[in-house]
């Protein structure tokens, strides 16, 4: 079973708060969710190469990058993205002070 | 004349006729909508003023005789994950509750382009995790063939509108069987295309390896209508592929490939103990009607099958672990900020916005990303995802498509798995090798079981032979 501080230290990088009363439920549900990966185990996966990308083999990779050149946006988008954030000042993102 | 179970091409043909306008066909679902969607809970929001606009638009063109694609005027939902300009996407989540999209989805912008009248959008599992929408953030869809069951999920509010007739067609998106279980469970097509055969741009990211976007739809040929609209490549979408497809511009779509002596295999693996016998039953009859019409169908195995469920619950939080990070209460979406460092910005808007579902998924994917876990987990997860793979391509070498049911029971009742995280996972089981494999491949309907619930056949295609599965079931579809 995996322990009550990995569950915190888990929380603490996935930046989730949780409450105590969570950490005894995920304690105990990510820990049945491995054991049932245990499966995996019997696969012999020693001289195998991962799968990222389902069609890799249909892409040409010649059209896959395309110059690193700013595209302007539809008028508008702009603002309507900027007037979606909770904290702004002008036609700017208010954030956090991270220096003290 | 009955508007309620028209077909996309009847739909045209009746406009083109004057039988409606599309601005009667509008009101008439809208009213429907408002009427009957008390009971199944299939939108989240209506968009009754865009959508009249857009009818009066095609009625305008009509008036004036001009060219009219087959798509005009045909009223369609779309599931809340995939931005619609000016209307609310919410991902069914606290989180984005107020998230208004400031652009279209690729997939949108062509069905726009080619006046679909968009009516809603409609529920789902939050941020598309789920498989019966019991975790939206709002409330949880009935199935319209039992209102005691779920409609499947994540795309549950999809297929429950279009088989409760409250609009023509709609989009889903599918990482692990979120298009073809709610079609299943609610007796509707589902189609998942081939990986990169439709654009993401627009669809809010969940697990990037595995998502696609797909049509739901009454008939076979309108998944095959609806495809072929909105599948292709797109410079916003760089893991999208050009397909082959029939012209669209016609008022039939014509039959795209031959599908005499097709070889249908049928995997030995997915025909497990515990499954419904009444699927079972339904399934293996479906098969041997095909066989009666000529048809070649044989035995295969797929020996990495059982395998796939826990590879797939590996990648697929991995991956959204990653995709979510996004969701920080800075740029959008719920902010908890009053009085708080930046840090505890972070934890108290997420441990705030997301549902239980959502934490787990991004906690255990956290978990098998982590320091000292990544090859145990991840890379051994995408090594086994090779070998399913080789499995198809195996099996490919032998047979045209691949049958299997498209779930191992028909919809269960709401509440009865949500407690339990692990037997909500293993409604996926049939449905997730398609999605780490990339194939093409649809739920058909093909039977009810004694209490009327619908049961569906699952058809896996070769890479991007996405008209092939829809011809079959196009085939099935006419004979039926």
């Amino acid at each position: 079973m995996i322990s009550k501080e990995e569950v915190q230290k888990i929380s603490k990088l996935a930046r989730i708060k949780i409450t105590e009363q969570e950490v005894k439920k995920f304690q105990k549900e990510l820990s049945s969710i491995l054991d049932y990966m245990k499966t995996l185990n019997e696969v012999d996966v020693s001289k195998t190469e991962p799968t990222f990308h389902a069609s890799e083999d249909f892409i040409d990779k010649k059209i896959l990058m395309r110059p690193d050149k700013i595209e302007s946006q539809p008028a508008g988008v702009v603002e309507e993205l900027i007037k979606l954030a909770p904290s702004k000042e002008a036609r700017h993102i208010k954030v956090k002070a991270i220096f003290n | 004349m009955k508007l309620d179970r028209l077909t996309i091409n009847q739909i045209h043909n009746g406009l083109k006729k004057k039988e409606f306008s599309a601005v009667e066909l509008a009101k008439f679902f809208l009213k429907k909508i408002k009427k009957q969607d008390k009971k199944i809970f299939s939108y989240l929001e209506i968009s009754e003023k865009s959508a009249l606009f857009q009818a009066k638009e095609i009625d305008k063109r009509i008036a004036k005789k001009q060219n009219l694609p087959i798509l005009a005027g045909v009223p369609l939902a779309i599931k809340d994950i995939i931005l619609v300009k000016g209307l609310k996407n919410t991902c069914a989540s606290k989180m984005l509750k107020n998230y208004l999209a400031p652009y279209d989805a690729t997939c949108v912008r062509k069905l726009k382009e080619l006046g679909a009248v968009i009516l809603g959008k409609t529920n789902l599992d939050e941020f598309a995790m789920g498989s019966s929408t019991e975790n939206s953030a709002f409330f949880t869809t009935k199935n319209p063939c039992d209102f005691k069951r779920v409609p499947g999920g994540s795309s549950g509010g999809s297929a429950a509108a279009v088989a409760a007739d409250l609009c023509c067609y709609s989009l889903g998106s599918d990482t692990g069987g979120s298009i073809r279980q709610p079609a299943s469970f609610c007796g509707v097509v589902g189609l998942k295309p081939s990986y990169g055969a439709v654009s993401r741009y627009g669809l809010v990211a969940f697990a990037s390896s595995l998502d696609q976007i797909g049509p739901i739809t009454k008939t076979a040929e309108d998944a095959q209508i609806v495809f072929n609209a909105i599948c292709g490549k797109d410079p916003k979408d760089s893991t999208s592929i050009e397909v082959q497809r029939p012209t669209l511009d016609q008022d039939n779509v014509e039959r795209w490939t031959p599908i005499s002596s097709l070889k249908i295999g049928v995997p030995k693996e997915y025909f497990i103990k515990g499954m419904d016998l009444e699927v079972e039953q339904i399934i293996k009859q479906a098969i041997s009607y095909l066989e009666k019409q000529g048809v070649i169908v044989e035995e295969i195995s797929l020996p990495h099958t059982e395998y796939a469920l826990a590879a797939y619950y590996i990648i697929m939080p991995s991956e959204a672990s990653a995709n979510l990070a996004r969701y920080d209460g800075i740029e959008y979406g719920l902010s908890e900020s009053q009085n708080k460092n930046l840090l505890e910005v972070y934890l108290e808007s997420r441990g705030q916005g997301f549902g239980s579902e959502v934490k787990r998924r991004i906690m255990f994917g956290t978990y098998a990303l982590s320091a000292g876990y990544y090859d145990a987990y991840y890379l051994k997860a995408q090594k086994v995802r090779t070998l399913i793979k080789k499995d198809f391509e195996n099996a490919f070498k032998k047979v045209d498509v691949v049958f299997t049911p498209t779930s191992p029971f028909p919809a269960f009742k709401i509440g009865e798995k949500i407690a339990d995280p692990l037997s909500m996972y293993l409604s996926d089981i049939f449905t997730v090798s398609a999605n780490l494999t990339g194939l093409p491949a649809l739920s058909l309907p093909v039977g009810l079981t004694g209490t009327g619930l619908p049961v569906g056949l699952q058809i896996i295609g070769k890479p991007f032979e996405d008209n092939k599965i829809l011809e079959l079931a196009k085939l099935y579809d006419r004979y039926k």
